[in-house]
């Protein structure tokens, strides 16, 4: 049985109880009072950008729509600007919330596979830890290639200007693709990862099963 | 009016001195105000000044007195001389404070004063002092209909402010609906919980006074007479009828919850487990006593989820429900739900609401309901279907957009059903011509309508209860006289007046029970109760000239007025508030006031010196409301607001007041134009005597007839509504309306 079916096994009609327990700062979600500042506070949330705004994923979550909340793209893009938990006349942790839904989301492989953001959080993971430092030229064709060949070749022409002014300042340096720079103890670093995802998981077993 | 002598004082202070011809004004109330003593003082509100009046009252034997100064509704304490009959010319707001300080201003300037020192010479004249009504009663009893919250504390406040209370209760116990209540909001610190209903105290603080007289399964049977001297037919079970002599009446009546039976699709009369918030307040106090469980009626199990649909049957823009929110629902399902949540958190509670009110500190309680974990939608419910001994809640979700929402398997449904008040017989309806049944329109099928029985039974000409608004709430001046009703010295308090919760309905029972105790000793020394309150005057008639045509009795906003048998109208001087609508509404002319009558306007209106066509001084007459309109132009005066040179401002009592014969004389007498400023009417009114002003402008609607006989345009009379904040609207009104006349051009009855 996967985590996903697990967890919807266990809480079955109450979804609000499933996010209150499982999702960081969840318990907040029930003292949402739909006043709808934080939709309107939100800038990334012009031109239907989001698909559920704040208030109305706590709307769902109280109606119980777990698999719309939960495979839904709207939490993932948050910026975490801090408006909405500024003006939150209910005080409201929003953003973190928001970042809580996506998480566990993630965690429960019910979050969309190809959506940017996520795509990036995992890129940008992979390669910072890889060697400890981060390769900019990597990370940024990553992304490009995110959907396919053709489509990053006609990414990377587009932004081929800007790579070339960034090389002439010596801000992008080509050689990066092979290999690139590291940091000092490899080693060291794999080892403090391998302790912290031995922890994180252990925790977030308990919790799952708890 | 054997012996009068006028005396004419002029002031100079204020600036007054520097801006007026003083001398010439005093010149002016000798020739042509005929004042035989004419004084003017260079400070006249001033000790020295009062003296000098009241040293001409004393030795000159001054009995008329005219004052040139500031607006009647200034320095009312220094020119205060009850023995006599006062009039004020108003130089200082209506003159020089709205004029430019400028050489080509200062003719019109003079101009305008020296018309105020003519008009308020000859109004002087036509007045008497007021002396007071005689016809007046004793009682210092109150009568409170009602043993609910509200009665009780109207009792208990006016009983501590020494005052004897008969109060009448039509069940067998006190206590109301509130009585009924398990828990009630609460209205403490922390505001988290529901707390005790504080009703049995209330009781037991009623029957320890002494001072309190209790009919328990008693009516009012007969309430006759005025302020002061009622007199109460009190019926009890046993047959026996109690009289009592009463002062004043608070009637604290409440309310019943709207009935669910009339919203089958929400469930209401279809299945037990379908309760209105009566019906789970029930439920909670047998659970109380019980095991402490809930549990739904139609097979006693115990309740593992409710459902809460707010607004059932009210704010209903189809007309067919209630049309207003009561208020109080919100926040009581709010504390229902805790009955749950309380006991026993697993319980599911849901709220379906489209917009969560919550006055007071409910904010807090609102909150504390959400942290306990009850579940708040927002939603307009379509259907309760009640399938066995559960039901499905259909809703449209407002937030999600979701018109096919659902709350499955719901053990016990519970409507916010909303208050409806007891107020009697609608006597406005009484008076309708009943033409629906003879057009032989079909009586709705299947539904008895319960007729109202009448509360008070009052003996009055115009019904035997107070007037009501269209939702059935008694009428009141919401705005400066919440309590009052439209019946002097009948107060209404709490959900009788207009949906509120126990803590707004004790505040209203205090402030009523102070207000009858008021009236009731305003009434005993022959004196208005409010707006006019400690006015000594009150309408007189001449009946020799009544022509019995009933206008007065009908018009009366008050139900002032009875007829005698010969149908002569019998006034009734203590239930007056001296608006003297039946004064503007007499044919006849023979109903006036001491201070205040058809001869003390009409009399200004001919004082007002009318220069000719070529002289480019057109005249336009204001008659302006004393409760709204005047002290807004005074305002506009105080903030230096200027306007046209060519009014003359009358004050008058109420809109309701003005006889139509003003408007003709003073077209005949050449004014350019007339001015009618008066308060909003109509449903949402400001009048401050409520129907005046709309009485007035059904009189004021006629008057284009009068204007085709003239031969007159009809831009030449204007009716208007101006507040009390229409500080710098007002003088723009003049300011176009003067420039509209231009056009018009000159009166032709100028110089006849």
């Amino acid at each position: 049985m996967s985590a996903n079916t697990a967890l919807a096994e266990k809480y079955r009609n109450n979804f609000l109880k499933e996010i209150e327990e499982q999702v960081e700062m969840g318990d907040w979600v029930k003292m949402c009072m739909q006043c709808g500042v934080c939709s309107g506070s939100c800038p990334t949330n012009f031109q239907s950008a989001w698909e559920h705004p704040p208030q109305e994923l706590f709307m769902m979550i109280r109606a119980g729509k777990r698999e719309e909340v939960l495979t839904t793209t709207s939490m993932w893009n948050c910026t975490s600007c801090y408006n909405c938990i500024v003006r939150c006349p209910r005080k409201l942790p929003i953003t973190h919330i928001m970042h809580g839904i996506a998480e566990y989301a993630h965690r429960i492989g019910k979050a969309p596979k190809m959506q940017a953001t996520r795509f990036f959080s995992g890129l940008f993971w992979k390669n910072a830890t890889r060697t400890g430092r981060v390769n900019e030229l990597k990370l940024s064709m990553g992304l490009y290639f995110k959907d396919g060949l053709g489509a990053g070749i006609k990414e990377g022409m587009k932004m081929k200007d800007v790579a070339l002014g960034l090389m002439k300042a010596k801000r992008l340096n080509p050689f990066e693709l092979f290999g690139g720079h590291k940091c000092k103890d490899q080693k060291g670093i794999q080892a403090m990862l391998k302790k912290a995802y031995e922890i994180e998981r252990s925790r977030k077993a308990a919790k799952m099963a708890g | 009016m054997a012996d009068i002598k006028v005396a004419a004082y002029i002031c100079k202070g204020c600036g007054l001195g520097e801006r007026l011809d003083t001398d010439a004004l005093v010149k002016i109330a000798q020739k042509d105000g005929k004042v035989p003593l004419a004084k003017s003082h260079d400070f006249l509100c001033n000790a020295d000044g009062v003296a000098m009046i009241r040293n001409d009252i004393a030795s000159e034997g001054v009995t008329h007195i005219m004052i040139g100064a500031c607006s009647r509704r200034a320095k009312t304490e220094a020119f205060y001389f009850p023995e006599n009959a006062v009039a004020r010319a108003n130089l200082r707001e209506g003159v020089i404070w709205i004029r430019p300080d400028t050489e080509e201003a200062r003719e019109t300037t003079q101009d305008m004063a020296e018309d105020y020192i003519r008009m308020g010479c000859a109004e002087v004249k036509a007045m008497t002092a007021p002396g007071g009504n005689t016809n007046t009663g004793t009682s210092k009893t109150l009568l409170v209909v009602g043993g609910g919250v509200t009665g009780m504390t109207t009792a208990i406040e006016a009983s501590k402010t020494g005052y004897p209370v008969v109060l009448v209760e039509k069940t067998g116990e006190l206590g109301g609906w509130a009585g009924k209540l398990y828990k009630r909001t609460p209205v403490h610190e922390p505001f988290k919980s529901p707390a005790d209903t504080g009703v049995a105290d209330l009781v037991s603080q009623v029957q320890a006074d002494s001072n309190i007289k209790v009919y328990l399964n008693a009516t009012v049977a007969r309430t006759d007479g005025a302020p002061g001297r009622f007199v109460v037919d009190i019926a009890t079970e046993s047959g026996a009828t109690h009289t009592e002599d009463i002062g004043a009446i608070v009637q604290a009546t409440g309310f019943t919850l709207y009935d669910m039976n009339k919203l089958p699709e929400l469930g209401g009369g279809k299945s037990p487990n379908v309760i209105d918030q009566a019906g789970l307040e029930a439920l909670a106090k047998a659970a109380a006593a019980g095991d402490g469980v809930i549990r739904r009626p139609s097979d006693n199990q115990p309740v593992k989820s409710v459902v809460f649909v707010q607004c059932a049957g009210q704010r209903d823009p189809s007309g067919t429900h209630l049309s207003y929110c009561s208020g109080y629902c919100c926040n009581a399902s709010i504390k229902q739900a805790m009955y749950f949540k309380d006991a026993n958190p697993d319980v599911d509670t849901t709220i379906i609401y489209t917009d969560l009110r919550t006055p007071g500190n409910g904010e807090d309680f609102y909150r504390s309901a959400q942290e306990k974990g009850v579940i708040f939608t927002k939603g307009r419910v379509a259907e309760v279907v009640p399938n066995g001994n559960t039901s499905t809640v259909k809703f449209h979700d407002l937030i999600l957009d979701d018109p096919d929402a659902a709350e499955a398997d719901v053990d016990l449904v519970v409507l916010a059903t909303g208050q409806v008040a007891n107020s009697g017989i609608n006597i406005d309806a009484l008076t309708k011509p009943q033409v629906e049944g003879q057009e032989g329109e079909p009586a709705a099928a299947g539904t008895v309508e319960v007729k109202p029985i009448s509360i008070l039974n009052l003996t009055y000409r115009q019904g035997p209860d107070v007037p009501q608004l269209k939702q059935g709430f008694t009428d009141s001046h919401f705005i400066c006289f919440p309590y009052e009703t439209r019946r002097t010295g009948i107060y209404t308090a709490g959900p009788v007046r207009r949906p509120m919760d126990i803590a707004q309905a004790r505040e209203d029972a205090t402030g009523a029970a102070l207000k009858a105790i008021q009236a009731l000793e305003n009434a005993e020394l022959g004196r208005a109760a409010h707006p006019r309150s400690g006015d000594l005057s009150f309408p007189k008639v001449r009946l020799e000239g009544c022509t019995q045509c009933k206008r007065c009795t009908v018009e009366c906003p008050f139900g002032a007025i009875d007829e005698d048998e010969k149908r002569f109208p019998v006034f009734n001087e203590s239930r007056c508030r001296r608006c003297g609508t039946c004064m503007g509404a007499c044919p006849v002319r023979v109903i006036s006031f001491e201070n205040y009558s058809v001869n003390t306007v009409g009399a200004q209106i001919k004082a007002v010196d009318i220069p000719d066509e070529f002289s480019e001084k057109p005249r336009i007459l204001i008659l302006a409301c004393e409760n709204d309109a005047y002290p807004a132009l005074d305002m506009a005066g105080m903030s230096r607001n200027e306007y046209s040179a060519f009014v003359r401002i009358i004050p008058i009592r109420c809109l309701g007041s003005v006889n139509t014969i003003w408007i003709t004389d003073a077209l005949n007498a050449g004014y350019d134009g007339v001015m009618m400023m008066g308060c909003k009417s109509g449903d949402e009114y400001q009048c401050h005597f409520v129907k005046g002003s709309e009485l007035g402008r059904v009189r004021l609607s006629k008057i284009d007839d009068t204007l085709k006989t003239l031969n007159l345009e009809k831009e030449r009379v204007r009716d208007l509504e101006v507040a009390i904040t229409d500080i710098e609207r007002v003088p723009d009104m003049i300011n176009k309306y003067a420039a509209e006349l231009v056009a018009v051009g000159p009166s032709p009855f100028k110089g006849f």
